[in-house]
């Protein structure tokens, strides 16, 4: 793996550097489109053009941009637009929040319970080491709630609100944090619900409802997609022991049984951010993400020269998995006991 | 009725400019404003080189113009100068060597290639009239006071030349009256840039004193011959001590310079800029050496060869980290000075302003400076 990540970095150069430039382009000329069709978008098809351009260049700015350039994968372009200390988002969570927990926090304890506060999310329940309680029979009510206010979701994360239920956390320790998402989501809902719509004049409710339908979608798909990289039938989780003192190699091994891709076109790769790469990207977080399309072609190879498992498949049939897994974990009669997945005990020599 | 220096700012910038950044959020309109000329900007310096030309065989002279956005400099300045080369933007310091008073505003940079120069060597090879640079505000106190002392006195070495050209060209554009002599030192004749205009500005102002010196050829076609000493000074300007004077140029020439001022208690009269020598690459393997310092907090020590990040914790500094194993990102601070690598890619980082991860990087080669 250190091998790969080598030849990767040293190839690293101009070619990453355009396409992260016309990305960057492509995107805000959708913006641009999606935003100049709802303010025209009292003719039917112009709202329907404007939702879709408006919803593509906020997933495209919220995946392969942001949440990419946040993982520092284009800071050597030493382009500060393009940053991982400066770049903000097009979502209500700000960048620094983001940035602890998920570069941090999910990164580094990936799917270890009770350390990795993206497994559920403090509000679900989706792995069988979560102990079961009567909260959890709403799993999946939570799940579609979570779903579709996904940026409000990943903006409270920080905040560890389930640990201010529990008394672990007090409320004044959180004034950072909060300080920092009232501000950014200011920004954000004055944009998008009051700027935007009262340059339309007279027809502000109809590009309101075109922002919020633009929002409502990126919310639905990054939502699909995230949940789609670590919880499908087959991944495994973590206990801290299990994690404890591990090397540089058990922990490249347990990025790589702690994670799960989709398959799909080009096109479909850059609108998930290439995170449809999730084991590659687990792997090598700050390596670009373009480029793990071309990784994976190693990483399979050295799945199958040590038997490890190797989770690939369609959006479609990730998702059911990820749907069923909610709606089980739902009952009072999973547990432990019901556990198939593969743990950490196998030996990571392919590291 | 006098003008005001600064028109109040119009509508346009008390409302629009806040309008558009409330829309453009969380990006800035820049990011938009490009799409229609690569120059906009709301707050940055951006400029189009308009020429290119060689100056000497070894220098390049290129001319830039700023957008509005520019709030113009003083002779001898210089800017942070940024562009892109193979996708990475990269900046240097250059000093303008235009006269204040160009009329189109033009600014001129004239840059000589180094042995490995990766700016200079693009510049040289491959920059064409055309391209976007970013650039600063005029930066810098080597500027000649105002209003202007009665003699001035200009000494430059090689690329050292650019800032009192700048001088020297601004005092001509606005009649100055005062004796200024120009002593410059180069190698060779021919490695002179602005060689015809200095010829030509010497003749049409009695009151410049151009003295050219070739310090490894046998060329005395200004009367001036050898390296900088006390006895040249005496014998070709005899009114060196009542003149303010400026030098520029290698560490070797600021130092013989200073000290020879120093020593007639004229250090007030006397302004240095000397050139960064090119940063060495030499990451010894294994070999601990140097300090490394932390120049927020003002603390320093020896270097002990660990990552940067222990090293702070060490001297009691709390930076920020997060997984303290180079995937994360939250230790990311600002080399200032010295030579870095990179514990996993093994990439050394020579250039001094960088950002780096201090949990997976150590210094080289050599004392380290971050802005901690």
């Amino acid at each position: 793996m250190d091998a790969l990540r080598k030849r990767i970095v040293e190839d690293l150069g101009e070619a990453d550097a355009n396409y992260l430039r016309n990305v960057v382009d492509k995107q805000r000329k959708l913006e641009l489109l999606g935003r100049g069709l709802l303010a025209v978008g009292i003719f039917p098809p112009a709202f329907v053009a404007g939702v879709g351009a408006l919803a593509l260049s906020k997933i495209i700015d919220n995946m392969e941009i942001g949440h990419n350039v946040m993982h520092g994968q284009y800071d050597w372009m030493r382009d500060e637009a393009l940053n991982s200390l400066v770049f903000e988002w097009d979502t209500v969570c700000p960048s620094e929040n983001w940035k602890h927990s998920h570069n941090y926090m999910h990164h580094t304890y990936t799917n270890i319970v009770g350390k990795d506060r993206d497994v559920g999310y403090g509000i679900l329940r989706m792995s069988e080491a979560q102990k079961w309680n009567l909260y959890y029979l709403g799993n999946p009510l939570y799940a579609v709630a979570l779903a579709t206010f996904f940026q409000w979701g990943v903006m409270l994360h920080d905040m560890e609100v389930e640990k201010l239920v529990t008394g672990e956390k007090r409320w004044a320790d959180t004034s950072e944090v909060r300080k920092k998402i009232v501000r950014k989501s200011m920004k954000q809902v004055g944009k998008d619900y009051v700027l935007f719509p009262l340059l339309s004049g007279p027809f502000a409710p109809i590009t309101l409802a075109g922002n919020a339908s633009a929002n409502l979608i990126r919310n639905l798909w990054t939502f699909s997609i995230i949940f789609c990289g670590h919880f499908p039938d087959g991944v495994a989780t973590f206990t801290e022991e299990e994690a404890e003192q591990e090397s540089r190699g058990q922990w490249y091994l347990r990025q790589l049984l702690g994670s799960a891709n989709i398959t799909g076109s080009p096109l479909f790769h850059v609108l998930t951010g290439n995170l449809s790469h999730q084991i590659e990207h687990h792997l090598f977080p700050d390596i670009p993400a373009r480029r793990y399309a071309e990784m994976s072609a190693t990483v399979k190879d050295a799945c199958e020269r040590y038997g490890l498992p190797y989770n690939t498949g369609g959006l479609s049939a990730q998702l059911g998995s990820v749907a069923k897994k909610i709606i089980k974990l739902a009952l009072p009669w999973t547990g432990r006991g019901d556990d198939k997945t593969p743990t950490a005990a196998a030996t990571p020599q392919a590291a | 009725m006098p003008t005001p220096a600064n028109p109040r700012p119009g509508l346009l910038a008390k409302v629009g400019v806040p309008l558009l950044e409330r829309l453009a959020t969380p990006h800035s309109p820049d990011r938009y404003l490009e799409m229609i000329n690569p120059t906009w900007s709301l707050r940055e310096v951006r400029g189009v080189v308009t020429s290119v030309h060689r100056s000497a065989p070894e220098s390049i002279t290129l001319q830039v113009q700023p957008n509005s956005n520019w709030r113009g400099f003083q002779a001898g300045q210089h800017v942070v100068f940024t562009l892109i080369i193979a996708g990475v933007r990269r900046s240097r310091c250059y000093s303008v060597t235009s006269s204040e008073h160009h009329r189109d505003g033009l600014l001129e940079f004239t840059v000589r290639k180094g042995p490995d120069g990766l700016v200079s060597g693009f510049l040289h090879s491959d920059l064409a009239p055309g391209t976007v640079v970013h650039i600063t505000q005029a930066q810098g106190d080597f500027v000649l006071p105002s209003p202007r002392p009665a003699q001035v006195l200009l000494v430059s070495g090689g690329s050292g030349i650019t800032p009192v050209m700048s001088m020297l060209r601004t005092l001509c554009d606005e009649g100055y009256t005062g004796r200024v002599t120009f002593l410059h030192y180069t190698r060779r004749a021919e490695d002179v840039p602005y060689d015809d205009e200095l010829t030509r500005l010497a003749a049409e102002h009695d009151n410049v004193q151009l003295l050219r010196v070739c310090t490894q050829e046998d060329n005395d076609r200004d009367g001036i011959t050898g390296r900088f000493s006390a006895d040249q000074l005496e014998q070709h300007v005899p009114g060196w001590r009542q003149a303010t004077s400026y030098v520029c140029g290698s560490a070797r020439l600021v130092e013989d310079v200073r000290a020879l001022w120093a020593e007639h208690d004229l250090e007030h009269l006397l302004k240095a800029e000397q050139f960064d020598p090119p940063a060495a690459i030499v990451p010894t393997d294994g070999e601990i050496t140097g300090t490394v310092s932390f120049s927020k907090s003002g603390k320093s020590a020896d270097n002990t060869g660990r990552p940067l990040l222990e090293q702070a914790e060490a001297l009691g500094l709390t930076p920020e980290y997060g997984c303290r194993m180079g995937i994360c990102f939250s230790c990311t601070r600002r080399k200032t000075a010295g030579n870095v690598q990179h514990l996993h890619t093994g990439e050394v980082t020579t250039e001094s302003e960088a950002d780096i991860q201090l949990c997976v990087t150590v210094p080289v080669g050599g004392d380290v400076t971050v802005d901690l």
